[in-house]
């Protein structure tokens, strides 16, 4: 089933059941990331277990140059 | 003076934004023997993947991170950034930002309070970025917080210290609490300025990323970290407002009119 959802807030169309699934499909497998989903923290051990839903806000980061 | 229980050898915290190249920023943080540096979090794509080049840079220097909640205006976002920011970089350090005015990018002080508090009580160990306001400090202390970072003058600014005064008359209200100059840093006088104010540390980024030979320049910030906080431990004299001969008088020959 696709849903739509906003990545790093940008409109995507995706068919993973989950945020680990939806990673693996955009390309982050293996990357240093951390997650957020609606605006709250979404650890990593959680990630597998969190199903997306329409609608879905999901942030990506990593590490960055930082003053 | 620990931060955190954790006593670097070098009292220079070097920001790594802003460089020309990530070798650049390599030579910088060798030059200096910096042992910690501030990162960040920003949005990572899944196809260019830029910050994992950035992550083991940074890892192969060996420095220990002080991520930072930079660009954050609100206390969730904040906290949000802070709980991601320990995942990826595996620390419980934060040093945290709540802007509250774009212009100067002066800290939401209201807002920090309140971050720090809720961070605080899930086990961070919190650098708050903040003003010299001495009644601010103390709630920051009173939230959790063990280290204290006000300003020196506004983020990129290089102004130097802005308000000796009250930087002053903070480092004497809170003589057991380690203090960074945290911002505002233009030169190498100014940082050390900061340590003989009897400050423990100072954090700057631009004046060293922005320098036209930046190696050069974060050597030249270590030694003047190095030496104000020498001329701190040495006791400098009181100012006199009138002259007084250093060179004795007594002895001293008669050969004029007096």
């Amino acid at each position: 089933m696709t849903v739509r959802i906003e990545l790093n807030g940008e409109p995507v169309a995706t068919e993973a059941a989950t945020l680990a699934d939806l990673l693996e499909e955009k390309g982050y497998n293996g990357a240093v990331v951390a997650t957020a989903l609606n605006g709250a923290f979404l650890p990593k051990g959680l990630r597998a277990a969190t199903p997306l839903s329409e609608g879905d806000a999901v942030e990506v980061v990593a590490p960055m140059q930082g003053g | 003076m620990a931060f955190y229980g954790f006593e670097p050898s070098s009292r220079l915290f070097l920001g790594t934004a802003q460089y020309p190249s990530p070798a650049v920023l390599g030579r910088a943080i060798r030059a200096s023997g910096v042992e910690v540096v501030t990162v960040s979090l920003r949005r990572e794509s899944g196809a260019a993947r830029a910050g994992q080049g950035f992550w083991e840079l940074i890892r192969s220097l060996g420095v220990r991170v002080l991520p930072n909640t930079a660009g954050c205006h609100s206390v969730r976002e904040a906290v949000t950034t802070a709980e991601m920011a320990r995942e990826v970089f595996e620390t419980d350090w934060i040093k945290l930002e709540v802007i509250g005015e774009d212009d100067t990018l002066q800290p939401d002080v209201f807002g920090l309070v309140e971050a720090a508090r809720i961070l605080t009580d899930s086990g961070f160990k919190v650098f708050p970025y903040t003003t010299e306001d001495l009644v601010v400090a103390e709630r920051l202390l009173q939230a959790g917080c063990e280290v204290l970072m006000p300003w020196g003058a506004p983020i990129g600014s290089g102004r130097g210290l802005n308000n000796v005064f009250a930087l002053r008359a903070l480092r004497a209200h809170f003589p057991g609490v380690p203090l960074v100059v945290d911002a505002g840093i233009g030169l190498p006088s100014h940082a050390a300025a900061a340590m003989e104010l009897g400050y423990d540390a100072v954090l700057l980024n631009t004046a060293v990323a922005r320098a036209g030979d930046p190696a050069k320049m974060a050597a030249a910030f270590a030694q003047a970290v190095a030496a104000g906080r020498a001329a701190r431990e040495a006791d400098p004299m009181e100012p006199r407002d009138m002259a007084e001969p250093s060179t004795p008088v007594i002895g001293r020959a008669m050969l004029g009119d007096a």
